[in-house]
């Protein structure tokens, strides 16, 4: 008998894993955006390469808190490298690797120093939680350049590039258009925390619907986590139950949030990354980041001997934002106009946004 | 199986070295998965060796990883010996970090020295107050602690969050738009001095010395000696007239102290001031909990702790590098992190079992046992 | 906007709310509750639910059957149990650590197979609402109890089910007595082993269904980490409950209530920190228990691995 359970655990612990890992193997293939840029380095063909290309590929290390497929923060910023590398002819002229999933601040500092000493050209730590450790751990490596965000502070180091996103600006039109489109004249949104992109959204957004019409009343929930997707569908509901009839949220949780604003048919406005694919039928349009650029503009810089020392800031006017709205979703035409001209007012200035 | 006699040194060997073995057969299983993955897995262990001990910084990065598992660590050492569960490590670090950059924030007029030496004071004392808490209501409104301890690291989490980013934001930030949640950077006299030229502070060395302090609180002090007692056997300690509930509360108190030292170190030491990403590793890097599988693999006592977070540190840090060398999803690494432990605890039994034979041997040939007592066993195995 | 908390609509929403939440946290505890009755404390319940809530969201996505994403999890969580009934009953592992390390495992491996089989979040059509004829119609409380998805129901129905089981079967005497006092129970011929593995597999089924109860019935996503220290809080509760089903289930209902309580204080605007408002439900929780000191023993064999004594 003991001998049996013995065996028995073992061959199902094995079998476990196995088709797991086995069952993980050739979907990996079919996926090639997470294992492309390393895997496929050699392969890639040189035939039909421009001859302007340089010959070292511009080699880029990137640290994300978040896993690279959150359809939110980390995912903007793998689609913006991913996008980079496609415009300039593959992994043979930009080449980048990345970690995911560090969120603990001390191990991002460690990658952040490895990847230096591997000696990359351009190391981007995308959060605002790892500011402190690139102002140590730059001066280190003057031949190096650094990126972080979101942010505008570059310390006056001379190797530190700053990027942020005038994430105000594009919560501002989904505030517009949230204002609008909304029959109850109730709103709801779901945050993490009180702090950083999440609250800058959430500010141009409530200001985007109080000056669209002061009457809509917004109902704000920051549920204290960036990872509790139940807390985050409750919190909608929540807001459904009070009255709303239009959600937004920031975070990665709040893919919660919007399987419940489609059970009752309430209008979804996204920030960060597309959300459409995650219910056609109520998202209106997503606030988009499209840091590629500000990482177009870094490269440019680097290459041509600048190291750092600016900030970049992505907004509606530079393209580094881009308010992409679902085609499935039929917006009136007045709507459309609307929001048209608000997105053209924060570009030539007619529009202020002010924040608390 | 025969009865093989061997000298009590070969035993000793082979004893220490089956949680090793353990762990390589948990990196074997992990070769598996690597291979499945499509990565080589000697180029990716090679890469872990080499993040771990391959360059004077790389152990120096292991060592400073290994820090708070260790004070962590030590403080379950003492909980745990009082069949107490501390699983609020988390909230305890947090708690002791928050209570320590206060006093570094806000005594700048001080000396240097000084202040660090209140810094560790005060983050000891705000992890005593939060592992106090449980300690009290476990002694004295039956609240189970590990409920207690589950709840509390939440709501340290909340305070840590709510603190960073209000009353104690960094006045730079509160101004921006950005508004990070992070407190003002510590002053430099006032940061943990570098024993090397890599991150390697003096924390490491107070928790090296923090251990043989916590041996001798354990087992030449009274009051080790009676929440050992309590831990082992309450009633009996009850009619030695022992006060039981006191030792309940000293037990998760000083367990908690240690934790908070390990917050306040991490501060002072590595990141110089405290930033929130909302959740409680992102601050810790869960060292509160990986602190508890430290301390029970160096078998609940303090000396041994200190090897055995040193390894789990260079697992941690070796394995992020591999992350970064072969291009793995972290994921992956999580998954081998916890194998390793599941196998490296599975494998005491046959450390136990080959104890067990070995003083039944000794009682055979009528000698005196070997000198490692089997009543530490049980002590081990009643405590968690 | 205090007063406005005590409305119609808002206490069906909270008592609604707090339902649904208290799902997850019902299947997990009560398979928690039978481990700890037989004497094992498992630690890695939160591995075992994030390990069932990708098994059902991949095979629901697949196949289309949501029934089917229930039976993945069902024998994903069956599967870590049996790993971890060998672990820690035949290696005698020390409890709390290797289900710290089987948490590690499962967090890892539900991450990595969702990135490697998925790449991105998806959705599903998860369990509807199912409206009880007439019962869901009664005003307020038909919406509260009666227009519910079908896990819901299932872990309220598991309740009474764990606590006849526990307390009038023959089977549930075995385990207590396994948990008790399991010398006596070796000795009257019931086999600890054998009863600590049906309840450790046991709890790991109970655990898979709670993963799946978010991922396919009140979500309708996947995504790494999903569960977010739900695991652990679900142990927690069979410590409130001082291992009865009927103490889970209170202690389960208090803690969501109260964050759904939270919920809306934050939606109503009431003017404290949400930080405040979200550390309700914690603070509350040890403050009951505070109040209401409880007489009952954990089981006295908790945490101890048996060797028999040849």
């Amino acid at each position: 008998m003991k001998k049996f359970i013995w065996l028995l655990t073992l061959i199902v612990a094995l079998s476990m894993i196995l088709t797991a890992c086995g069952a993980a193997a050739p979907a990996a293939t079919e996926a090639p955006v997470v294992t492309e840029a390393p895997v496929s380095a050699t392969e890639a063909p040189v035939a039909t390469e421009p001859p302007a290309a340089p010959a070292e590929p511009f080699r880029v290390a990137v640290i994300m808190p978040s896993a690279i497929n959150d359809l939110a923060f980390s995912q903007s910023m793998f689609d913006a490298l991913t996008r980079i590398q496609e415009e300039m002819g593959g992994t043979d002229a930009f080449e980048f690797v990345y970690s995911d999933g560090m969120f603990n601040v001390d191990d991002a500092a460690a990658a952040i120093r490895d990847y230096a000493t591997e000696g990359y050209d351009l190391v981007i730590a995308h959060g605002s939680q790892y500011g402190s450790s690139l102002q140590e751990i730059a001066p280190d490596f003057p031949e190096t350049s650094f990126a972080w965000g979101t942010t505008a502070e570059t310390f006056g180091v001379p190797n530190i590039f700053a990027y942020e996103a005038a994430s105000q600006e594009g919560g501002y039109v989904n505030g517009v258009l949230a204002a609008t489109l909304s029959t109850s004249k109730v709103i709801g949104i779901v945050g993490p925390i009180e702090v950083g992109d999440a609250k800058l959204y959430v500010d141009g957004f409530k200001a985007g619907v109080a000056t669209t019409d002061p009457a809509v009343k917004v109902n704000v929930n920051y549920i204290g986590s960036f990872s509790d997707v139940a807390l985050a569908s409750e919190a909608a509901t929540t807001h459904i139950a009070a009255g709303a009839d239009a959600l937004t949220g920031t975070a990665q949780m709040v893919v919660g949030a919007i399987g419940k604003a489609e059970e009752a048919n309430a209008l979804w406005f996204g920030t960060q990354s597309n959300q459409t694919s995650l219910a056609p039928t109520i998202v209106v349009a997503s606030q988009v980041y499209h840091w590629e650029v500000a990482l177009r503009e870094i490269i440019t810089l680097i290459n041509s001997g600048t190291l750092g020392g600016q900030s970049f800031k992505a907004n509606l006017a530079n393209g580094g934002e881009v308010v992409e709205f679902n085609p499935d979703y039929a917006l009136s035409a007045d709507a459309t106009a609307l929001a048209e001209s608000t997105i053209q007012g924060i570009i030539d200035g007619t529009i202020t946004i002010t924040l608390p | 199986m025969k009865k093989i006699i061997q000298s009590e040194w070969v035993s000793r060997l082979i004893d220490a070295s089956l949680p090793v073995f353990a762990a390589l057969a948990a990196l074997l299983l992990g070769a598996v998965m690597l291979f499945l993955l499509k990565v080589n897995p000697i180029e990716a262990y090679k890469a872990l060796w080499d993040g771990a001990f391959g360059s004077t910084n790389a152990f120096a990065e292991t060592l400073v990883k290994a820090t708070p598992l260790l004070l962590v660590g030590l403080g379950i050492c003492i909980s745990f010996r009082g069949d107490v569960i501390n699983i609020g490590g988390e909230g305890q670090m947090i708690i002791g970090a928050i209570l320590a950059t206060w006093v570094g924030l806000n005594f700048t007029g001080l000396p240097g020295w000084l202040v660090i030496t209140l810094s560790m004071f005060a983050g000891f004392l705000g992890g005593a107050i939060w592992g106090g808490i449980p300690g009290v209501l476990k002694a004295y409104f039956r609240v189970n602690e590990i409920l207690s301890t589950v709840m509390m690291n939440a709501i340290a989490v909340q305070m840590m969050n709510f603190l960073l980013r209000g009353p104690m934001i960094d006045p730079s930030q509160a101004e921006l738009a950005s508004k990070i949640p992070q407190t003002a950077r510590l002053l430099e006299i006032f940061r943990l001095p570098r024993l090397a030229p890599t991150r390697l502070h003096l924390g490491a060395l107070i928790a090296v010395i923090l251990a043989v302090l916590v041996y001798i609180l354990l087992w030449r002090t009274t009051l080790g000696y009676r929440i050992r007692a309590v831990g082992q056997n309450p009633n009996a300690s009850r009619y030695a007239g022992i006060k039981v509930q006191r030792y309940v509360v000293l037990a998760l108190l000083l367990s908690g102290a240690f934790s908070g030292m390990a917050g306040a170190t991490q501060v002072f030491g590595v990141n110089y001031r405290m930033i929130t990403d909302g959740s409680s590793s992102g601050f810790t890097g869960s060292a509160g909990f990986n602190g508890i599988v430290a301390a029970l693999f160096g078998q609940l006592h303090p000396i041994l702790t200190i090897p055995a977070s040193i390894l789990f540190g260079a697992l941690l840090v070796g394995a992020n590098k591999m992350q970064r060398v072969v291009q793995v999803p972290s994921a992956l690494i999580i998954a081998l992190n916890g194998l390793v432990v599941v196998f490296v605890v599975s494998s005491e039994f046959w450390r136990r079992r080959r104890q067990r034979r070995r003083l039944a041997a000794a009682k055979q040939n009528d000698e005196s046992p070997p000198q490692s007592d089997p009543e530490q066993y049980q002590q081990v195995e009643s405590g968690a | 906007m205090i007063s406005e908390l005590f409305t119609v609509t808002v206490l069906i929403g909270i008592l609604a709310s707090g339902i649904r939440l208290a799902t997850p946290y019902l299947y997990a505890s009560i398979g928690e509750t039978f481990g700890q009755r037989s004497g094992v404390l498992n630690l890695g319940v939160e591995g075992q639910m994030l390990l069932g809530a990708f098994a059902a969201f991949y095979v629901a996505l697949t196949t289309g059957s949501l029934w089917l994403g229930i039976l993945a999890a069902m024998i994903v969580g069956a599967l870590m149990g049996l790993i971890m009934a060998f672990v820690t009953v035949n290696l005698h592992a020390q409890q709390g650590i290797s289900g710290i390390g089987f948490y590690l495992f499962g967090l890892g491996l539900s991450d990595l197979l969702f990135q490697k089989l998925m790449g991105t979040v998806e959705t599903v059509k998860g369990f509807p609402p199912i409206k009880i004829p007439w019962f869901s119609s009664i005003p307020g409380v038909g919406e509260i109890f009666f227009s519910q998805n079908i896990l819901v129901y299932g872990a309220y129905l598991l309740v009474p089910l764990a606590w006849f089981v526990l307390n009038k079967t023959t089977l549930g005497l075995k385990i207590r007595s396994v948990g008790e006092n399991p010398d006596a129970a070796d000795s009257l011929g019931v086999s600890v082993a054998r009863i600590r593995y049906f309840t450790i597999i046991l709890g790991g089924t109970l655990s898979g269904i709670a993963g799946a109860s978010l991922s396919i019935a009140l979500l309708n996503v996947f995504q790494q980490n999903m569960t977010s220290g739900l695991g652990f809080i679900a142990v927690a509760l069979v410590y409130f409950g001082a291992w009865r089903p009927w103490g889970v289930l209170g202690g389960a209902l208090l803690f969501s209530m109260v964050n759904s309580l939270q919920l809306w204080i934050q939606v109503l605007g009431i003017p404290i920190p949400s930080e405040i408002a979200v550390m309700m439900p914690y603070v509350l929780t040890i403050l009951v228990l505070v109040i209401t000191v409880s007489r009952v023993r954990a089981p006295s064999a908790l945490t101890k691995p048996f060797e028999r004594e040849d």
